[in-house]
């Protein structure tokens, strides 16, 4: 579908500001589970969808907010290009605007660059009703403060997403996937090599003793990384699981932790049930215990990622007082009232 | 700040900075009038150089309590103006804070202060095969602190990223004295992405006290293509045939012949003289990726109508290709008294359009103008050749480069793609940007830096400004009020 419903999303906000009622932005609902609920009226962008401009030779995309994730990377494919973050779906009514909202990234984000990496400029609706454009359809831009970026795993608390450009890289010509058992330690520490090696690592995943990477690159370069690393192969499509979800590990467990620390700290997880992505900096954590004190000591932080439950307090790891007053002061920069999904990060935010 | 209580705040700066650490005389303060732009040039009150992270929180609640504007500086390399001195502030030079604090091969970052020489970081991690990938043509010069304040570019960004794709971490301490970590050693951190509002905030948010970079592995091979065309819309159609066939090259580099003749004068490299535009294609990766992919780009380079196709046939050749680029800046230099670096950035489909607009525009001004930039992103660097000493010469140079500037928004582009914006565009951001986007800003600055300290003036002009200068374009630009501050 496509259909452009700005002036609509507009009045709704300005009215919503004008009488200092709050709402509650959603699009496909596929991440609704990622974040605090949010008391209010709704304002749904699914509506705006359609992909305004693409030229494959640019290697930019800008569409609306609303538009299905699944027509995004369909209107790629046909130009051999890629969503290069690889944002998981959940859903197939995930939407562009709430990937981008949700700032999530998948397996090959370590090496191609997270959602935020690749935002080139955003039009949003401000919490005063006001519509704003950001950054541009260009690869460099450093007029004025890059509030585009901004907007990547805000959640619609600093604005309404109205259209978004991103930029977009080529498919890889050929793509393998090898795997080795042996434990995490020694396991990464060869992933390590490889990648200072200079191998086409483009992903890996660690699980039930045993790690897979992919291998992305021409045909020859990657049969060659092959012979000279060796590893069982397995099929590709091992990376769609994680990147969407679908993967066993994630139906099996109810108390997910999102797990973002140093890629070389030690397993200090061992005994809780755990997928590990990202080289090690990624770790999906199955536990009923509060893990953001544990994430904090080896440098990284914790989110609650799929819970079960409206009555969480924190769903990510609670910010130091003086940075959570400096975001405060920043929300209320875009959305004096307070208006805009207020509570879906912090209760403060 | 009245000048007349200045004994008594470098008295009480000397009480917490070391001796040679304050700056006043007016021959000391002379080096830190400009940064790269010289064209704009301002006496600070007082220089002061810190050199622990506890003085520079002394010297910002002092400021802030006395209400004393403060600039940051690193290197002073910068070109749009952003380190340009107050005439009423202190400038707070960065210099001392030049180490290397920690390398990480594991995770492969290092953590560095922000004086530490851009160049200095590759050189250091070197020895276990990884290097910092963003690489302003300043690179032996200017500091990675002025870099994330700028979000400095290079030859490399298509592929690699700019400064804001390239760092993990800041230390940072606000105006009011506040410590704040932003990012971390993580890829992610929870709350709003405050890491990419730093980066390229122009030292209007606060301090850098410390910066984590991203190491990347140096690619087991590198070659590069010195590529000739007849004209330069037929190496801007061949530069998105590249792209569209699936290449990123490392480098993708666009010189017109002005610019070809100059560097092959000033570098000896070897240039094609008489074509009308080269390319420089830089393919990086594996020994096997990069064979394969040069083989696809010399084919369709040959189908784009390429001229000549020269492969440097070893490193010392491909570094030969490289020194006429990299000379190309100093080189233009020598064909004129003075020269005007612009630095729009536009869609890549509208290149040859624009290229014919720019050409218009020198000769209606009767200013040459040189062209060589980063073809691959689009990111245009139009030399503008004058004479300072020509009354009024600078004057009519500015305007032709904010026409430039204009021309790159209007079809969908940037003022600024790496430069920034500084004092330099201050009026171009009133055409990119409007009275409610340019409010937001402020917005955003006001929830770092309440009282307007942090380099006021610079980046984000104020409405007031703007309507001046859309004043300015009804009377033909003529401005309306020259005794007005300048922004």
């Amino acid at each position: 579908m496509i259909s452009d419903i700005s002036n609509k999303l507009q009045v709704q906000v300005k009215a919503a500001f004008d009488k200092k009622t709050a709402l509650r932005i959603s699009a496909g609902n596929s991440k609704s589970f990622y974040g605090r609920g949010v008391k209010g009226e709704e304002i749904s962008v699914a509506d705006h969808a359609g992909i305004i401009e693409y030229r494959a030779s640019e290697l930019v995309l800008t569409a609306r907010s609303g538009t299905l994730l699944s027509d995004v990377e369909t209107a790629l494919a046909e130009n051999n290009q890629m969503l290069a973050f690889e944002p998981p779906a959940h859903a197939p009514s995930a939407t562009l605007g709430g990937s981008i909202a949700c700032g999530l990234s998948g397996p090959r984000r370590p090496f191609a660059g997270a959602a935020r990496d690749f935002v080139l400029g955003t039009t949003i609706i401000n919490g005063k009703g006001e519509t704003l454009k950001f950054g541009g359809q260009v690869m460099k831009n450093v007029a004025g403060y890059d509030a585009s970026r901004l907007m990547v795993g805000a959640q619609g608390t600093l604005g309404v997403l109205l259209d978004i450009s991103i930029k977009v890289l080529p498919k890889p010509e050929t793509e393998l996937t090898i795997s080795f058992e042996q434990d995490f330690e020694t396991a990464h520490k060869a992933l390590r090599q490889w990648i200072l090696q200079g191998q086409p690592v483009t992903a890996s995943y660690y699980y039930n003793g045993a790690l897979s990477i992919r291998l992305s690159s021409t045909g020859n370069s990657v049969k060659k990384a092959h012979e000279m690393i060796g590893g069982e192969l397995r099929p590709n499509d091992l990376w769609q699981s994680l990147q969407h979800q679908t993967h066993e590990f994630f139906s099996r467990h109810k108390n997910l932790w999102r797990v973002s620390v140093p890629a070389s700290a030690k397993s200090i997880l061992a005994d809780q049930q755990q997928l590990v992505e990202w080289n090690g900096a990624l770790r999906w954590v199955a536990s009923d215990e509060d893990l953001f004190t544990t994430a904090k000591d080896v440098g990284g932080h914790a989110s609650k990622y799929r819970m079960n439950s409206d009555n969480e307090e924190n769903i990510f790891q609670p910010l130091s007082s003086t940075m959570l007053s400096l975001q405060q002061r920043l929300k209320h920069s875009f959305d004096p009232d307070n208006i805009l999904n207020p509570g879906r990060l912090y209760p403060e935010l | 700040m009245d000048k007349l209580h200045l004994p008594a705040l470098i008295a009480e700066l000397q009480k917490f900075l070391p001796a040679d650490g304050v700056l006043h005389s007016a021959e000391d303060l002379a080096p830190y009038e400009c940064d790269g732009l010289s064209a704009y040039q301002a006496q600070p009150m007082l220089v002061v150089i810190p050199e622990t992270i506890a003085q520079i929180e002394s010297i910002l609640k002092l400021c802030t309590e006395k209400n004393i504007p403060v600039v940051a500086r690193g290197a002073g390399t910068g070109l749009s103006g952003g380190a340009l001195p107050l005439e009423n502030g202190i400038l707070l030079s960065l210099a001392r804070f030049n180490r290397i604090l920690d390398i990480n091969t594991d995770d492969r970052t290092a953590r560095v202060q922000p004086g530490v020489r851009n160049l200095a970081i590759s050189e250091a991690v070197a020895s276990h095969g990884l290097y910092y990938a963003p690489d302003p043509s300043s690179q032996i010069a200017c500091s990675i602190g002025g870099n994330v304040a700028e979000n400095a570019g290079g030859v490399h960004c298509l592929k690699y990223g700019l400064t804001v794709h390239n760092i993990m971490k800041l230390e940072i301490i606000t105006m009011q004295g506040e410590h704040l970590t932003i990012g971390g050693e993580a890829f992610d951190s929870p709350g709003y992405d405050l890491l990419a509002l730093m980066t390229g905030s122009e030292g209007l948010l606060g301090i850098i006290t410390e910066i984590t970079v991203k190491l990347l592995p140096k690619p087991s091979a590198t070659k590069v293509l010195l590529v000739s065309f007849d004209s330069v819309a037929t190496a801007g159609q061949a530069v998105s045939d590249i792209i569209a066939n699936g290449i990123i090259p490392a480098g993708l580099e666009l010189m017109d012949n002005a610019a070809i003749k100059a560097a092959d004068d000033f570098a000896h490299a070897g240039y094609p003289r008489n074509a009308a535009a080269i390319l420089l294609c830089e393919i990086d990766g594996t020994v096997e990726e990069v064979d394969d992919q040069l083989q696809l780009a010399k084919n369709i380079l040959q189908q784009s109508g390429a001229s000549e196709i020269r492969l440097a046939k070893d490193e010392k050749e491909r570094l030969k290709f490289w020194a006429g680029r990299k000379a190309a800046f100093p080189a233009v230099g020598r064909l004129s008294p003075d020269y005007y670096c612009m630095d729009g950035t536009i869609p890549r489909y509208q290149l040859a359009d624009v290229l014919t607009r720019i050409k218009q525009l020198s000769d209606e001004y009767n200013l040459p103008i040189v062209n060589v930039f980063h073809a691959g992103d689009g990111n245009l660097h139009p030399l503008i050749l004058y004479d300072a000493n020509i009354e009024g010469e600078l004057e009519r140079t500015e305007e032709l480069g904010g026409k430039i500037l204009e021309i790159c928004v209007e079809v969908g582009g940037t003022i600024t793609g790496e430069h920034g914006v500084g004092i330099e565009k201050i009026n171009q951001m009133c055409v990119q940007f409007n009275s409610a986007e340019l409010t937001q800003f402020h917005a955003i600055k006001h929830a770092f830096d309440p009282d307007e300290l942090l380099n006021p003036g610079k980046n984000i002009p104020t409405l007031h400004r703007c309507a001046e200068f859309g004043a300015m374009h009804v009377h033909h630009g003529q401005v309306p009020h020259p005794e007005l501050d300048r922004f």
